[in-house]
């Protein structure tokens, strides 16, 4: 079995910071680490290696300095590693990305499955996997929080969708793309001869002449979506706790509902 | 201070450190309320391969030594002292099995604690013999091809947890110390069992427990090094254990200064955080150079174990003491920057006050180190007239 994890590199957003002039991401002194659900990605990944054994690659789109995120994923246990890096590719949205990461995914053929986080913490899309799966041609499932069997012999998956009410439990044949939930596993902590490893793991590097494919469809160029303008959203103020009793909180709470308008 | 680590020495430390972080500090509290043996923490260092840190890689170790043990020690003690002594106790029951094993020993046992699957403990004290080792009363028979054992072990860390004891008894009480031997026995093994968990001050998530042995056969092959050699296998385990005792200091010790520099920044009075006033800087000061020099001592020690060099008990009796004696003030005066605060099981110094008293006391009390200290002055003096 063959395993391909995208990863995407992300600025760590626990605390990020917008410049209010030009309204972009201060990114100077923010580490970048793996996006967070592409974690979970990684984990289910080695799990299924682990249980069925498979050799795992994963794989990138970004900056140079996205090799970084690729030798975490090594650290914990994933075998090869493969960036996507040209400056061609810059300013691609999920559509380009897609697109790009579809050219490299079909140079590595044959695979049995795709396995992606939810979304990205900064851009929050949740496009890109479903719509590698579309550029591909194979089927994909979202949002799955389980993985109940995999069936090499007649080659299909059996996943846990997570709805907003419950869980729809999926067929599909293989090859497939899955986008994964945090509900799925815990991901593990890289291990020291994993690190050892991955520092030593050489990462090829792949470029647009690599790929092959439109240079107009890489990229800015490539890319449907234009972005007009980035604001930061007014900061949230303070809910406020209402104490005492019961019944008087109630009171409380349907006389300020109705002064406000709401009921 | 820049102490010139590998890249893998890096390694070693930032991963320890971030499992403290993620996975020890949001439980250390609870860990101690409930004395609570941290299995699923030392599952999570076993799949990140620290166990390994100071073995050979022809036994699944990372071919690192004395001085990596302390880096990673450090790192987990700084978060919480009980957990990393479960950590490095297992370290302690390698020992004599790396320094004295024959081939086929090494190969059974070494891999599979390195590979954090079992844990190892090291079993010395008992009620009678604590400082003087001499005073031992566990016995070792030898019938036919086994050795019948049969005593009582007290205070050992990872004690009930571990697998793998190396454990000191009597071949020939006749002979004193020159008649201790050390074996390995299995959890498991009939006639060994264990005897009460002991309620500790400090160190609490930690395992401390009684070894009974009922007349327990062992095969002959588990005898570590030859008959007679039991206190010779102890005292060069302890050798090169006692770096690391220091480094749970150093770690204790900076977590607490950690703690009480956080705290000052925070902490307002007379208008005026607390760290503004010169009192609280004074202490502060003089618990980080007290810290650093703790910290310098104890690498120099376990480097100095690490280059191979035979006469390591005064350094490494040294770095103990003063890490030990550091981290005993270091937290106490941790408690007092933060007053009423620090004394409260709220706030985490006053347990780091109880974890650091024990490292002035197991593996050979701070009044013992300073003998082997002055004797080893003594004994270079004599050697050089």
């Amino acid at each position: 079995m063959k395993i391909i994890v995208c990863i995407k590199q992300v600025p760590e957003t626990g605390n990020v910071k917008i410049d209010p002039q030009t309204h972009t991401l201060i990114r100077s002194g923010v580490p970048s680490i793996i996006n967070p659900l592409d974690t979970y990605a990684i984990e289910e990944a080695l799990r299924w290696k682990e249980k069925l054994g498979a050799s795992t690659l994963v794989l990138s789109m970004g900056p140079p300095q996205a090799e970084e995120a690729l030798r975490e994923a090594v650290s914990m246990g994933i075998d090869q590693a493969l960036l996507l890096t040209d400056r061609r590719f810059a300013g691609a949205d999920t559509y380009a990305t897609a697109y790009t990461l579809s050219l490299a995914i079909r140079k590595l053929a044959p695979y049995d499955l795709i396995f992606c986080g939810k979304q990205a913490i900064d851009g929050d899309t949740a496009q890109v996997g479903p719509a590698l799966a579309e550029h591909l041609g194979i089927p994909h499932i979202a949002y799955v929080k389980k993985i109940e069997d995999i069936d090499l012999q007649k080659a299909t998956v059996r996943a846990h969708r997570l709805m907003e009410d419950g869980y729809e439990i999926l067929d599909s044949r293989l090859p497939a793309l899955l986008t994964v939930v945090k509900e799925i596993n815990e991901p593990r902590f890289p291990s020291l001869k994993g690190k050892m490893r991955a520092k030593k793991l050489e990462i090829p590097i792949w470029g647009a002449d690599d790929l092959g494919g439109e240079v107009a469809n890489f990229g800015l160029s490539g890319s449907p979506t234009q972005v007009k303008g980035i604001f930061a959203p007014p900061a949230r103020g303070k809910g406020e706790i209402l104490t005492g009793e019961a019944p008087l909180i109630a009171q409380t709470l349907i006389e300020r509902l109705k002064a406000q308008k709401i009921i | 201070m820049d102490y010139f680590l590998t890249e893998e020495q890096i390694m070693i430390r930032d991963l320890a450190r971030k499992i403290a972080q993620e996975k020890i500090l949001p439980v250390r509290a609870e860990l101690d309320e409930r004395e609570e043996f941290p299995w699923p923490i030392i599952q999570c260092l076993a799949e990140a391969d620290l166990f390994g840190v100071y073995l050979p890689e022809e036994y699944g170790g990372c071919g690192g030594g004395c001085f990596e043990l302390c880096l990673a020690v450090e790192e987990l003690s700084r978060v919480c002292g009980g957990v990393a002594v479960s950590y490095a106790a297992s370290a302690l029951g390698a020992f004599p099995i790396l320094l004295f094993g024959n081939a086929q020993q090494k190969e059974r046992y070494l891999p599979e604690i390195a590979q954090g699957k079992k844990l190892a403990a090291f079993a010395l004290t008992e009620a009678n013999a604590g400082s003087d080792a001499g005073g031992i009363q566990t016995t070792a028979r030898l019938e036919g091809d086994e050795y019948v054992l049969n005593g009582t072990k007290q205070w050992i860390t990872n004690g009930g947890e571990a697998h793998i004891y190396t454990v000191i008894a009597m071949t020939d009480r006749s002979k004193g110390s020159r008649g201790a031997s050390a074996f390995i026995v299995e959890k498991g093994t009939p006639g060994f069992s264990f005897g009460k968990k002991e309620k500790k001050m400090g160190i609490r998530s930690s395992a401390t427990r009684e070894l009974v042995f009922t007349d327990c056969r062992i095969p002959k092959e588990n005898l570590l090094a030859k008959e007679g050699m039991g206190f010779m296998v102890a005292m060069k385990t302890l050798d090169n254990s006692r770096p690391g005792i220091g480094a749970q200091a150093v770690g204790i010790a900076q977590g607490a200064l950690d703690e009480a520099l956080d705290y000052a920044r925070e902490r307002v009075q007379f208008g005026k955080p607390i760290s503004s006033f010169q009192a609280i800087q004074h202490m502060m000061a003089d618990m980080a150079t007290q810290i650093e020099a703790a910290r310098a001592l104890t690498y120099a020690a376990a480097r100095y174990i690490d280059s191979g060099a035979k006469d390591v008990s005064k350094v490494s009796a040294m770095a103990k003491v003063f890490a030990s004696d550091v981290a005993m003030n270091v937290t106490t005066q941790a408690v007092q920057i933060l007053g009423g605060y620090g004394y409260m099981r709220e706030y985490p110094v006053e347990k780091m006050m109880r974890d650091a008293k024990i490292t002035q006391i197991y593996e050979g009390t701070n009044q013992i180190q300073r003998n082997v200290i002055a004797l080893s002055l003594i004994k270079e003096r004599a050697q050089k007239r």
